[in-house]
């Protein structure tokens, strides 16, 4: 139903009413309503993700060799599908569009997993789907962030939206949970109902978020509409300076990270928990994550995203040094999982919010989809590595390397990004000139 | 949507919102309405059955609890217990089940040949082997965990052992130092499963996989080692003379073309593939020396217990409808 508003310009019934509403609310309506989308389709994606490995193991009795084949599949196929999804955002100028389609795309692949019965090969492709859905969502999603927020409310924007994110994320589980339990056990009524839930966000998008079209018509004068983005255009991004200064910081501080298993496998080692409290780190750091994702963002407005961005990466040092330091006990389980959130709600969202003023607004999908994907790859490169130093040095020397390892991504973020402007000062129109 | 005002779209959700829970709702009242039935009643008669002690019997999982069947008449009349068990084993009196708390958390349950409760703890993950040695004392376990969020990969094992008679358990086998091809080996990604123990109570044998190889070990209790032995062999189930090994050998040695069941001959290391020709993802049990049980699911997903000669001679056959998880007691 939106395509018939592509390419027409902005409603002036929509934009009219915004300057109140974002005086008076902490974010932007348009922030809040992709934010509402990102809870309901957290909820529904979470929902799945929670029954799943029962769903293969109990349901389905896969051995442990096919679900690990499977949970491996198709890791890399997402990185490409997101930079072409964000260009194709930004060449037909329809972020929702985009957004849209990876929300449906999800929305849909939880009904294949009705279709798809007990043929692994078959279940294995709708995963694939299902993760296509989020990395043709992703950057289109973030890119509408940063378009509909001025650039010095950017920090609590993002920080907001990764907050109700994972409000998202926390109550999918519970959800499941009472599903199973009214079904009888049914995996089928969990996945009709996680497509319901990922169809209810779907119309959210559709009805509540507004689609942001740059003010590219004031940039090439008052002819009408800018010529599209062109893939010249595009790979020029890589060009301009401060960009590749951009993607190659997020790149090193996705160099930085080893990744959640690995912490919270020393953890459980270290400590000898009972392998029963395993799951629970991941839920403690989801904790910490939502409750300073939005004060984190509102701080970095203020004091500026590159030291709250350092501070989480100083947060993340610290864990892994604490994993084999000198606390024990409880206090060290809440301090790495408490500090491990604190680094989630520093860094995601941060990030964006610190990369939305570099990209000229016309590719800014195509150059979120760029940062992203430098990051993703760069943090797989990083955890096979540290699988190696692990096999070579053992653990213990692994994780103090890793510490090493970021501070100096920290250092040369920091040697990368220093030039860039404060984001207040950048307004949202171009790179090439305001930036040094 | 922009014909729509604020109000007008939000009538749209909210009847939206009304139509896509009724569908849920509704779909969930079905499911509920098409759950099977509970298990049947054991029957009076047949209530000397329910007992691990050795006889010519058949211990099984049927619909999710334990069931005994004769093991002259196995698709003949089954004794069902009130006992839930996703997974379970027995061997000499002592049962081991794998029984859910939820459809999260799981327990270890040790039996004793009347199905009393011995000893009780939680296990992580979600259950997928179990054993217990052929003296009855010692009991191992395999679960899954990890896999919370499937969209950023990686997955793991936990395989442990518990000594009945001492008490001693081994939270997981990835404690135990690893010897591959002769020299020590260390890796985040060791994951074990599928132990089968021998008749000393301290050696046993196990998968192991790293590296994308899946090996054959042979583990040593107190040692609290494992050495590899032989590659992509999973599921090792040792024959009751201790000389040969049933076991999936994954087709081209690649687990997505499905799993041959297959006997390993310890002295020669000859392999000999078995009459089976479905791919059978399960642990084996031997019945006797010459025949090995393992469940294969039909494609609806419900599991029947077959067997076939352990010589590669013969054919499958059906041993009992509607089962799984099968252990001779005899």
């Amino acid at each position: 139903m939106y395509l018939s508003t592509i390419g027409r310009p902005a409603q002036a019934g929509d934009a009219a009413p915004q300057p109140r509403q974002r005086r008076l609310a902490l974010v932007g309506g348009n922030v809040l309503a992709l934010g509402t989308v990102s809870l309901i389709t957290d909820v529904s994606a979470e929902m799945v993700s929670a029954v799943l490995p029962l769903y293969l193991v109990l349901g389905l009795q896969l051995g442990p060799a096919a679900y690990g084949a499977l949970d491996g599949l198709y890791t890399g196929a997402t990185a490409v599908l997101r930079v072409v999804g964000g260009f194709v955002a930004d060449r037909i100028r329809a972020r929702k569009l985009l957004a849209g389609l990876g929300y449906g795309i999800s929305a849909l692949a939880k009904l294949g997993l009705l279709a798809a019965g007990r043929s692994t090969a078959a279940i294995g492709l709708v995963i694939a789907v299902d993760r296509m859905g989020k990395g043709v969502r992703t950057a289109p999603r973030d890119a509408l962030i940063t378009l509909s927020t001025p650039p010095g409310a950017l920090g609590r924007a993002f920080g907001v939206h990764r907050a109700m994110d994972s409000v998202g994320a926390f109550l999918g589980p519970l959800v499941a949970l009472a599903v199973l339990a009214a079904a009888g056990e049914s995996y089928d009524a969990v996945f009709v109902t996680s497509f319901c839930v990922a169809a209810l966000a779907v119309v959210v998008l559709v009805l509540f978020v507004r689609d942001r079209r740059e003010p590219a018509a004031a940039a090439t004068g008052a002819a009408g509409r800018a010529p599209a983005v062109t893939v010249r255009e595009a790979a020029g991004l890589l060009r301009a300076r401060p960009v590749r200064r951009l993607v190659a910081a997020a790149c090193l501080l996705g160099l930085a990270t080893v990744g959640d298993g690995f912490v919270y496998l020393l953890l459980q080692r270290r400590e000898e928990l009972g392998v029963v409290w395993f799951p629970l780190l991941a839920v403690g750091t989801s904790l910490a994550y939502l409750l300073l994702a939005a004060p984190l963002g509102l701080l970095a407005d203020r004091v500026g995203r590159l030291p709250v961005l350092v501070g989480g990466y100083a947060a993340l040092a610290l864990v892994y040094l604490l994993l084999h330091g000198p606390l024990g006990g409880w206090p060290l389980l809440a301090l790495v999982l408490g500090l491990y959130g604190l680094f989630y709600a520093a860094s995601d969202g941060i990030l964006m919010a610190l990369a939305g003023p570099v990209l000229p607004a016309r590719l800014r999908t195509t150059g979120i989809a760029l940062v992203q994907t430098g990051q993703a790859l760069a943090y797989l490169v990083s955890s096979v590595l540290f699988g190696v130093a692990w096999q070579l040095w053992g653990p213990v020397t692994a994780t103090r390397v890793a510490a090493v390892g970021v501070v100096l991504a920290v250092a040369g973020t920091v040697f990368l990004l220093a030039g860039a402007p404060r984001a207040d000062a950048v307004g949202s129109e171009t790179a090439e000139g305001t930036i040094r | 949507m922009s014909g729509l005002g604020t109000r007008g779209r939000v009538l749209v959700a909210a009847a939206t919102a009304a139509l896509l829970a009724a569908v849920a709702v509704g779909y969930v009242r079905l499911a509920a309405h098409r759950r099977p039935a509970g298990p049947p009643a054991p029957a009076a008669a047949n209530r000397e059955q329910l007992t691990l002690a050795p006889g010519p019997r058949l211990l099984t999982v049927t619909n999710r609890h334990l069931a005994f069947v004769p093991a002259a008449d196995p698709g003949g009349a089954r004794t069902v217990a009130d006992l839930e068990c996703v997974r379970a084993y027995a061997a000499a009196g002592t049962g081991v089940c794998l029984h859910p708390d939820s459809a999260w958390s799981y327990r270890l349950v040790v039996l004793d040949a009347g199905l009393r409760q011995r000893r009780a703890f939680p296990v992580p993950g979600l259950p997928n082997r179990a054993r217990v040695s052929p003296s009855g004392r010692m009991v191992a376990w395999t679960t899954f965990v990890g896999g919370d969020s499937y969209n950023s990969g990686g997955f793991s094992t936990r395989t442990g052992i518990l000594d009945t008679r001492t008490g001693g358990l081994v939270d997981s086998l990835e404690e135990f130092a690893v010897i591959r091809d002769g020299r020590p080996y260390r890796s985040a990604d060791v994951n074990f499963w599928g132990v089968t123990f021998a008749g000393d109570d301290n050696r046993f044998y196990a998968t192991v996989s790293t590296d994308g190889r899946r090996y054959l070990v042979e583990g040593d209790v107190a040692a609290r080692t494992v050495r590899t032995l032989a590659e992509n062999v999973e599921c090792p189930s040792l024959s009751p003379d201790g000389g040969r090994i049933a076991f999936k050998r994954a087709v081209d040695g690649d687990p997505g073309k499905g799993w041959r069941l297959s006997v390993l001959d310890l002295a020669t290391m000859r392999v000999t593939p078995l009459a089976e020709p479905n791919s059978v993802d399960d642990q084996a049990a031997w019945l006797d020396g010459s025949t090995v049980a393992y469940t294969l699911r039909q494609s609806d997903g419900r599991p029947d217990v077959w067997a076939v000669p352990a010589d590669g001679s013969g054919a499958p056959r059906l041993l009992v409808p509607e089962a799984e998880s099968p252990a001779a007691l005899g």
